[in-house]
């Protein structure tokens, strides 16, 4: 016999197995990936996942804190990936910079009085 | 509350979990850099728009007044996905080019 409350729990405990099994599908794509921006990639995904991991959640335990996280949770994934791609483009500019103009690899600049600008 | 309500909300909840991870398959089964953007990116989102739907329909026929807290969320990540992603495809392109005038082969 099946009420419409454990219909909902069985669909709650269904969207959560495959959001689990998509969060190690991500994972997996993350230890493998390329490049840095596949990683970077798989990293907004996952952090897409546990935001609707966070709302299934809310549903589960039925207290609407949860979605407080999740909003907060979003905006910091969001930030992250932003500083992340942000930190990618910048070293490849950096080091097509480099390759134009043929010279080795510069190393840090230190700003130690000395004038070593070109 | 209705079983009706249960009905709705369970599938747009099953609806929900099943793009998210066709989505993640699609991350990792799709052979290119681009295609793992484009495809995955947009999936995950409208399963993440699913669920808040039926997160919504649940809490405003549980408390009895509207509840908003879903569509912030929806609201939030459907303007900063296509964000992240143009950032990301720019700098896969500019690393692509510079990668393929280099005499490499590509970094997918």
């Amino acid at each position: 016999m099946m009420t419409g409350e454990t219909f909902l729990s069985v669909a709650v405990q269904a969207a959560m197995g495959m959001l689990l099994v998509g969060m190690v599908m991500v994972l997996f794509r993350l230890a493998k990936g390329p490049g840095a921006a596949d990683r970077v990639i798989a990293m907004d995904l996952l952090s897409v996942l546990v935001v609707a991991f966070l709302v299934v959640l809310s549903i589960h335990t039925r207290k609407t804190s949860y979605m407080d996280v999740a909003i907060a949770y979003a905006c910091i994934a969001f930030l992250g990936t932003i500083a992340l791609v942000r930190f990618i483009h910048r070293a490849s500019v950096q080091k097509q910079l480099r390759q134009k103009q043929k010279t080795p690899a510069r190393p840090l600049p230190d700003h130690s009085g000395e004038k070593n600008h070109d | 509350m209705t079983i009706f309500i249960e009905f709705i909300v369970s599938f747009f909840l099953v609806l929900g979990a099943f793009f998210a991870l066709a989505g993640s398959i699609g991350s990792y089964r799709l052979p290119d850099f681009f295609s793992r953007l484009h495809g995955p990116t947009k999936s995950t989102t409208l399963g993440v728009g699913s669920m808040a739907v039926a997160s919504a329909i649940y809490f405003s026929f549980q408390s009895g007044r509207i509840s908003l807290h879903e569509v912030l969320i929806t609201l939030f990540l459907f303007i900063t996905a296509p964000i992240s992603a143009h950032f990301l495809a720019k700098a896969a392109l500019h690393q692509r080019l510079h990668q393929k005038k280099e005499g490499t082969e590509k970094i997918s």
